[in-house]
């Protein structure tokens, strides 16, 4: 980084001289208002809003006025912040924006932790002169996740610059002209890209909110907050909970330079309310009937007097599935996950210990290569999908250095590189939704796929092996992807076990492999898949043969893991559950713990990158809820059973590093998890006593359930909410980065538990046949739908709205013999004509009853329905 | 003795002076209607619930007596869900009138709210809930404010010009 000595009001200030005065002033703590630009879509100076003065030198006493956000902070550059002209420009523009806006701040959700009101305090306007007609628009309904009210809006075209040049998204826009820009669809819908829900944070007011918040609408500073990890992929974006009144009330991004920087997809956005769900299990229940936590305590004591299996789960965190495994012996614990699953994670993990490197998504926004091998990444780890797609600018961005115009110049930069993109190749088993970006797009069934890389493979070196008879179609493919990937400085591998091939993800290491210096990111599809991997417990399959007469199952629906569900359960006398939300396991056990969900627990999980990171309870789980570590286990705190663990399994032994220890302390006291003016401490309970009762301790970590405590900033691991005096939204984040989209101050939270081993590995040799259809079979494999495809948040009402009902897809001309619906496992489903899907292919909808727990890829009859 | 016959002088002179002790309760005192006292929710001049739920008045309320939780009706228009204030903690500051941006907590000069039990000083919304405006009889915030309720359409608040046709490329 070249710093540059910059003078602001007379004062000498180093600033990076790659960006802009803005960025140099938010970075040294100034405060400056600003709209239109964003740390992580750069500046157009649209707004008019970080208006400075600029002076030709010390003896310069006129200036005139510049936009911070469109000048660089060159070495040498005078400005003024506090100069009268531009504090009278800056009250003036925001005036202007202000001539239209409502006066419906108190029935704003957007109010308290609204940027632009904070901008408007901060400029020192406060009196409305203007006293002629509003203008007024009407709102536009945009799906069970965001609430449209257009006529907030200051016409910043932030929504419409992240929605169509950041997401790709092309069903918003701004429409008509002049001084009525309305921001919207061109009718009533649901939006259609996956990462809308962001438009919640871009958002500088209320134009777009949270429409789940509104339902059990809570203020900012009223909630109870904690730093929390997504649950709902592999990906581990870091969220903040928020709760109040003993209910999750929503979540926000939580920055992690590293993770998912300033955004998160909908799916996890939005798939919290499973938290709050009628189906959670708030007692123990023997037998079906609510029992005291003694009794419940009690009665497993006896059931694991005898011979007992435990079987952990990937959607549980680290400490859980160690206490169960502590409980049980680690020879009689089994990883909650069928014989093939179990495979392909090892076959990742071990992969991922060679010489290619698993890169954090800010990596794979870096990298200028892609090739995605048999992922539809979108639907199966959303947020990579949004970095890859920022991947496709890198080369192109080469234009513009060219140039001279900095990467920060958003409109220059995208007017120079036009239409043109970096190197992205999918090959995948239907069309995905980053085939809008791609340089090539390939379809085959899995063993195809896997050929397709090999040959890949072999095109980078020669040493790999090649398939023999490759089709025609694919060998353009091979040829472009390889010189690509070839070319790159930071070529990019994506694979992942969503298809359930082993070929595939041999093929895709032998690519990174082949090609040194290049990265590989594998996705997994539970929040703690490679956690549970690393503790190389056998898979269910193992179980089957195991003697027990109890079994003891953590957070874990078997009907969703095995076809033979119910045969395995009735080989054991007692079932014992431990988990949140009702289902078909627990439904057949007679024995259930409540367990308490992330929302309400501590714990660690490691995500798909190899990132340990924990999360902290937003609520007191309510008695008699508690960790299924807790359950399982007589640990008292956190730290102790992440210290056991970390001795028990060397490869984790890293995780306590996660985050500082339960016995952290700021100038001796604890983090608060509650904003300072958060309110009704004394009457919320007033209705039950009017004796406040002591707030709940908390042991496991150095947060306070309390809104006393050391408000200065925390290490990013236990930053519970991002607010500082004069910035009440989530923008409040420039006050915590070392650098403007830098890592956060102290480091960036989660500790890398995964990293690349020396030495030349030997490429996988073990290249399937070409796929062959079959005459009245189907391969059937899963695809996964961002919506639907995933446990927890199905149980979430918004989400649930859009996931999809059961279908079978087939290729039309495959489904010419067929009428609406087709016949499969001796039900009916209604039948989808996919043209992307190779012949002899039928897909079903991954994690969808009744497809969720079948055995993946499969041979199915598919009949015409009578 | 001089002194206790002038002592003596002095209380017979006091039994023609005006009387400053007042009979209460039997007789009430005049309280100014900006008196601090117990705290009410008033209704807009349409009858309707003037309490929005913005959360302002808890925010601003130093002993943190105050909780509630907004809920919307059908066609949109905020309102408490439920809002209690906990009067054995409330110090009559009137911070929370001073928040209030729609005139509906307001203090009346009451203040005669003693109780046995501490419990019977909680206050729900029923017990809150007036039937009239208050102290500011003319204001009605949803007339005011831009966003579309049960019976005003957008454009029909006040200084609001009609909805934006965005079909027209008219000037």
């Amino acid at each position: 980084m070249n710093m540059a000595t910059v003078y602001v009001d007379n004062r000498a200030y180093e600033m990076d001289e790659k960006q802009n005065l803005l960025e140099g002033c938010l970075r040294l703590g100034m405060d400056l208002p600003y709209f239109c630009w964003h740390p992580a879509m750069g500046s157009v100076g649209a707004c008019r809003q970080c208006a400075v003065k600029q002076f030709r030198d010390e003896k310069d006493e006129r200036g005139r006025i510049v936009m911070a956000c469109m000048t660089p902070a060159a070495a040498g550059t005078r400005i003024s912040i506090r100069d009268p002209e531009a504090v009278e420009f800056r009250k003036a523009v925001i005036e202007g924006l202000m001539l239209n806006h409502p006066h419906d701040c108190p029935v704003c959700d957007e109010g308290g932790e609204c940027h632009l009101q904070d901008m408007t305090v901060m400029t020192g306007h406060d009196y409305r002169r203007y006293t002629f007609e509003k203008r007024t628009f009407r709102n536009q309904y945009l799906g069970p996740f965001l609430n449209h009210e257009m006529n907030r809006c200051i016409q910043c075209y932030r929504c419409v610059r992240f929605y169509r040049e950041y997401a790709g998204g092309n069903d918003l826009n701004a429409f008509a002209l002049r001084n009525i820009v309305f921001f919207g669809r061109d009718r009533d819908g649901v939006l259609e890209n996956e990462f809308a829900g962001n438009l919640v944070e871009v958002c500088p007011t209320g134009v777009f909110t949270d429409a789940t918040l509104k339902r059990h609408y809570t203020r900012k500073w009223d909630m109870e907050m904690a730093p929390s990890v997504c649950v709902h992929c592999g990906l581990g974006c870091n969220i903040t909970a928020a709760g109040r009144y003993g209910t999750l009330r929503r979540l926000v991004n939580r920055y992690n330079g590293e993770v998912n920087g300033y955004f998160l997809c909908d799916r996890g956005r939005f798939g919290y309310e499973f938290v709050n769900s009628e189906r959670r299990i708030r007692q123990p229940l023997i037998e079906g009937k609510a029992v005291s936590a003694e009794a419940a305590l009690a009665r497993l004591g006896e059931l694991t007097s005898g011979r007992v299996i435990g079987v952990g789960s990937p959607r549980a965190t680290l400490e859980s599935n160690f206490a169960l495994r502590a409980m049980v012996g680690a020879d009689r614990f089994f990883a909650g996950i069928s014989g093939t699953e179990a495979r392909l994670l090892k076959l990742m993990l071990e992969v991922l210990r060679g010489p290619a490197r698993t890169p954090s998504l800010r990596e794979i926004e870096a990298s200028d290569a892609v090739f995605i091998l048999g992922e539809d990444v979108t639907n199966v780890a959303p947020r990579m999908a949004l970095s890859l797609r920022q991947s496709v600018r890198q080369q192109p961005m080469e234009i513009a250095e060219r140039l001279h115009i900095p990467v920060w110049m958003d409109h220059a930069v995208r007017e120079a590189v036009q239409e043109k993109k970096g190197p992205l190749f999918t090959a995948s088993v239907s069309a995905t939704r980053l085939d809008d970006i791609a340089a090539g797009t390939y379809r085959g069934a899995p063993d195809d796929l896997a050929r397709l890389g090999f040959a890949v493979a072999h095109a980078l070196n020669s040493e790999a092996p090649a398939p023999a008879g490759l089709p025609e179609s694919a060998r353009d493919f091979v040829k472009e992807a390889a010189e690509a990937l070839k070319a790159a400085k930071r070529p990019l591998i994506v694979s992942g076990a969503s298809l359930a091939s082993a070929a595939i993800i041999e093929a895709a290491a032998n690519v990174a492999w082949a090609l040194a210096g290049s990265m590989l990111a594998f996705t997994a599809t539970e929040s703690n898949s490679m956690g549970l991997a690393m503790m190389e417990a056998p898979a269910l399959d193992a179980a089957q043969a195991a003697h027990a007469d109890t079994i003891i199952i953590l957070e874990n629906d078997l009907f969703r893991r095995l076809p033979e569900a119910e045969q395995f359960l009735e080989r054991f006398r007692h079932v014992v559950v431990v988990d949140y939300l009702e289902n078909a396991t627990t439904a057949k056990a007679e024995l259930v713990l409540p367990a308490a969900p992330f929302a309400e627990a501590d714990g660690t999980l490691v995500n798909s990158e190899g990132r340990a990171q924990r999360f902290f309870q937003a609520l007191p789980p309510p008695a008699p809820v508690k960790e299924s570590w807790r359950w399982l286990g007589s640990w008292d705190k956190l730290d102790d059973i992440v210290e056991a663990l970390a001795r028990a399994i060397p490869p984790l032994a890293a995780v306590t590093r996660a985050a500082p220890p339960a016995s952290f302390r700021m100038s001796g006291a604890k983090v608060p998890r509650q904003p300072h003016r958060y309110s009704g401490r004394t009457a919320m309970l007033a209705n039950i006593s009017v004796h406040e009762p002591k707030p709940p301790a908390d042991p496991d970590s150095p947060l306070a359930f309390s809104m006393e405590g050391n408000p200065d900033q925390p290490p990013g691991a236990l930053q519970p909410f991002f607010w500082t005096p004069g910035w009440n939204s989530i923008q409040a984040v420039n006050k915590f980065q070392e650098e403007i989209a830098g890592p956060l101050r102290g480091g960036d939270p989660g500790v890398r538990i995964l990293e690349a081993g020396e030495g030349t590995p030997r490429f996988f040799e073990d290249i399937p046949a070409a796929f062959e259809p079959r005459a009245e079979e189907w391969l059937v494999v899963p695809l996964h739908h961002i919506f639907g495809s995933e446990e927890l948040s199905r149980h979430a009402p918004a989400v649930s709205q859009l996931a999809p009902p059961p279908y079978i897809a087939l290729n039309p001309e495959d489904a010419a013999r067929f009428g609406d619906e087709a016949e499969m496992l001796g039900q009916r489903f209604p039948l989808k004509r996919l043209a992307e899907l190779p012949r002899g292919v039928a897909g079903v909808p991954a994690g969808v009853p009744p497809f969720a727990g079948l055995e993946f890829p499969m041979w199915s009859r598919i009949l015409q329905a009578p | 003795m001089l002194s206790m016959i002038r002592t003596i002088w002095y209380v017979f002179l006091h039994m023609f002076h005006r009387r400053v002790t007042v009979q209460y309760p039997d007789e009430q005192p005049y309280l100014a209607p900006r008196y601090r006292g117990r705290i009410i929710l008033s209704r807009d001049p349409d009858g309707g619930e003037r309490c929005v739920a913005c959360y302002l008045c808890a925010a601003a309320c130093p002993v943190d007596c105050i909780a509630l939780q907004a809920t919307e009706d059908s066609t949109g228009r905020r309102y408490p869900e439920f809002f209690r204030i906990n009067f054995s903690r409330c110090i009559f500051c009137g911070f929370c009138e001073e928040a209030c941006p729609t005139y509906a907590i307001q203090l009346t000069p009451d203040f005669e709210m003693s109780e046995y039990q501490r419990p019977n000083l909680v206050y729900e919304k029923e017990d809150l809930l007036i039937s009239g405006p208050g102290k500011y009889p003319g204001y009605n915030f949803w007339r005011v404010s831009g966003v579309q309720i049960g019976g005003k359409d957008k454009g029909e608040a006040e200084n609001e010009g009609r909805p934006v046709d965005l079909h027209s490329l008219l000037p």
